[in-house]
């Protein structure tokens, strides 16, 4: 018998209302995601990856179905449970990046553990750790928009190792940026994954990047298409 | 730990736009600080006029000179001199009355060695200190046999005693009024200014015949320019006042239908009025500054809202991070009470200094209460609380994803 998977995900539906009425985005999504799997979702613009994420990354509520989180329903829980998922639980990683832009990198990267209630000296230490281990040591007292794309991603990548998660949920993390700092970035996410067993599910648009994935998952109209190894899908 | 986390968060977001920062604590400082400076006044105004009434003695009538009109022409009070030291006794055998002090007055300079001082002489009668409500620092009062043999006696007010002696003891010394020598046998305990701001400490008492045959050359030598009486009692005021009034017309020969020839003042009754109006008007300046202070807290309220706006996008990262709502909902009510209270002590600074530049530059007096400081640092509290919860309560409702989505 196997584990509980780390994700389990049945029957999920997601519409969105509009003024113009509902909008169906995903129909009937069911999958399973084990621990220290490293997953690429690709498709279509419009397919629905985005919106699939945001629910993996309990930023929005599914219309119906069901998500079990370490083996406990999601959809049971309430806000406070749910900004402690994304704060222990979660690490999300975003294609613009998303940094504070009036906090230097050490505060944004101390982010999250402020909100896990520790203390100032351990989250500062914690933070400085983050950004030498990213290379980014001697830019802790700068401002997000004093340093290039990738290091802001870079940074983005380490405020979501701060809270020490188990799942690292990166859409489009390298939309931004050009195929050498692609690559570093990638280089980053295979790490976490080999070395910490940390879980990686990052939906791309280009191959190349899925290459970095042990398994593929294709949506195409809100519907999953196909699910399996990365080479056969590829291309 | 976090709230003083969030506490230089708040600074550092205060500090991020400095200038939206100081036009929201602009009109927080305004509040408070027009608060502050209109309480001063208002109760300093209180106070002297309070100070002056408890020094003027109770259930108290003054009785002058003249009808307020007369035949059409208005005379003032005291003009024409009807009242005189037989009347005064007259008011005093009534049933009501507790005691009428006759006081004729004018204006002398008063001479000790070099020094001289122009001041207002009253004559007066032994009653004359209860009634007027006057106490003696030094010395004697004068008595019923000073009035008889019209002695050249003289009592000091503070003021004079300042003028003439400095730091010497007046009392036993002699002074010379209109060139004749007077012996001082007494001066006042100061009392400070009248209603009107007058100095009734400026002031020499002698014996009220005295005052009458050598100091004021009156054409009538009984005249009194006015006469104080007092009531028994608060209650027996208006009888007294009737009282008064039938026997000055009867001793006057005032014909039915005439006018008086006299007229009665209930000082109790002006010194309440003036009390009442003062504390109206303290009320009013302190209801004026509150407004202020809403429109502070207004402008607190709709600076937070535009924040939240602007700052939804970064609401979401925080609770895409782990923020609760709670955390946010902290913050930002944080944010909107680190502005107020700011706000609030350069007001509370700034009031304080311009009531003190008031009483500096107008001596109008002025009262500052640890009690309008507290009052002006709860409501500013309280008008943070509440101007900064509605949008904090926005800001923590948002879902993350909606916060994020926000451009
Ligand atoms: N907030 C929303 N309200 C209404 N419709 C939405 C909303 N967000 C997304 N949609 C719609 O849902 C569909 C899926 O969007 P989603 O962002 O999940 O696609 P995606 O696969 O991530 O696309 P892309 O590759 O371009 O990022 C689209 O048709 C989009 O118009
Ligand atoms: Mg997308």
């Amino acid at each position: 018998m196997q584990a509980a998977p780390l994700i389990r995900i049945s029957h999920l539906k997601k519409q969105y209302e509009t003024d113009a009425g509902p909008v169906p985005v995903l129909h009937d999504v069911s999958l399973d995601i084990q621990e220290g799997e490293f997953v690429a979702i690709m498709g279509p613009s419009g397919s629905g990856k985005s919106t699939f994420m945001n629910i993996l990354g309990c930023l929005d509520i599914p219309t119906g179905g069901r998500y079990e989180l370490q083996g406990h329903d999601v959809g049971q829980m309430d806000s406070d449970e749910l900004a402690r998922l994304r704060n222990h639980v979660i690490g999300f990683v975003f294609q613009g990046f998303n940094l504070l832009p009036r906090a230097n990198l050490e505060t944004n990267v101390a982010l999250p553990l402020l909100y896990a209630r520790i203390g100032k000296s351990e989250r500062l230490e914690r933070a400085r750790n983050l950004l030498t281990q990213t290379g980014l040591g001697k830019y802790a007292e700068s401002l997000p928009n004093q340093i290039s794309g990738g290091q802001q991603q870079r940074v983005a990548i380490a405020r979501a190792l701060a809270g020490k998660p188990r799942l690292i949920l990166a859409d489009e993390p390298t939309g931004n940026l050009d195929s050498h700092t692609s690559q570093e970035i990638m280089d980053i996410f295979t790490r976490l994954n080999a070395e910490d067993g940390i879980t990686i599910v990052l939906v791309t648009h280009e191959p190349d990047i899925a290459q970095y994935a042990k398994r593929l998952v294709r949506f195409v109209d809100g519907h999953i298409v196909h699910d399996g190894g990365v080479h056969e899908a590829a291309a | 730990m976090m709230i003083g986390v969030m506490l230089g968060e708040a600074w550092h977001a205060m500090g991020a736009n400095r200038m939206r920062t100081f036009l929201t604590m602009l009109g927080m400082v305004i509040g408070v600080g027009a608060v502050i400076l209109m309480m001063a006044i208002g109760q300093g105004v209180q106070y002297s006029v309070n100070q002056s009434i408890a020094s003027m003695g109770s259930n108290l009538f003054l009785v002058v000179s003249g009808s307020t009109t007369s035949g059409g022409v208005r005379m003032g009070g005291g003009a024409a001199p009807t009242l005189t030291l037989s009347d005064a006794e007259a008011i005093a055998e009534l049933p009501n009355i507790a005691a009428a002090a006759p006081v004729a007055s004018g204006t002398a300079q008063v001479i000790n060695g070099p020094n001289n001082w122009s001041t207002g002489i009253s004559g007066v009668t032994p009653d004359y200190l209860e009634v007027a409500n006057w106490e003696l620092a030094d010395g004697y009062w004068m008595a019923d046999s000073d009035v008889r043999s019209a002695t050249r006696v003289a009592v000091l007010g503070n003021t004079v005693a300042q003028n003439l002696f400095g730091d010497e003891n007046p009392v036993g010394k002699t002074i010379r009024i209109k060139q004749s020598p007077f012996i001082v046998i007494g001066v006042l305990a100061p009392k400070g200014q009248a209603l009107d701001g007058r100095d009734q400490d400026d002031t020499v008492l002698v014996p009220v015949r005295t005052a009458q045959r050598q100091l004021l050359g009156q054409q009538f030598q009984n005249a009194v320019r006015h006469i104080m009486v007092q009531a028994v009692s608060a209650e027996a005021m208006p009888q007294a006042e009737r009282d008064m009034n039938d026997l000055l017309r009867q001793r006057h020969r005032i014909r039915a239908g005439a006018d008086d020839d006299f007229t009665v003042r209930n000082m109790t009754a002006m010194a309440n009025t003036a009390a009442e109006t003062a504390k109206l008007m303290s009320l009013l300046l302190g209801a004026i500054a509150s407004i202020s202070l809403v429109v502070g807290g207004v402008g607190i309220m709709n600076i937070m809202l535009v924040s939240v706006t602007e700052r939804t996008r970064e609401i979401g990262i925080r609770m895409a991070i782990g923020a609760r709502k709670r955390d946010i909902l902290t913050q930002f009510l944080l944010e909107a009470i680190s502005i107020s209270i700011a706000g609030c002590t350069i007001g509370v600074a700034l009031g304080v200094g311009g009531a003190l530049l008031v009483n500096h530059l107008t001596q109008t007096p002025i009262v500052i209460t640890f009690a309008s400081i507290a009052l002006g640092f709860a409501v500013a509290t309280a008008v943070g609380v509440f101007f900064g919860y509605y949008p904090a309560h926005q800001a923590a409702r948002l879902r993350p994803i909606e916060a994020l989505r926000y451009q």
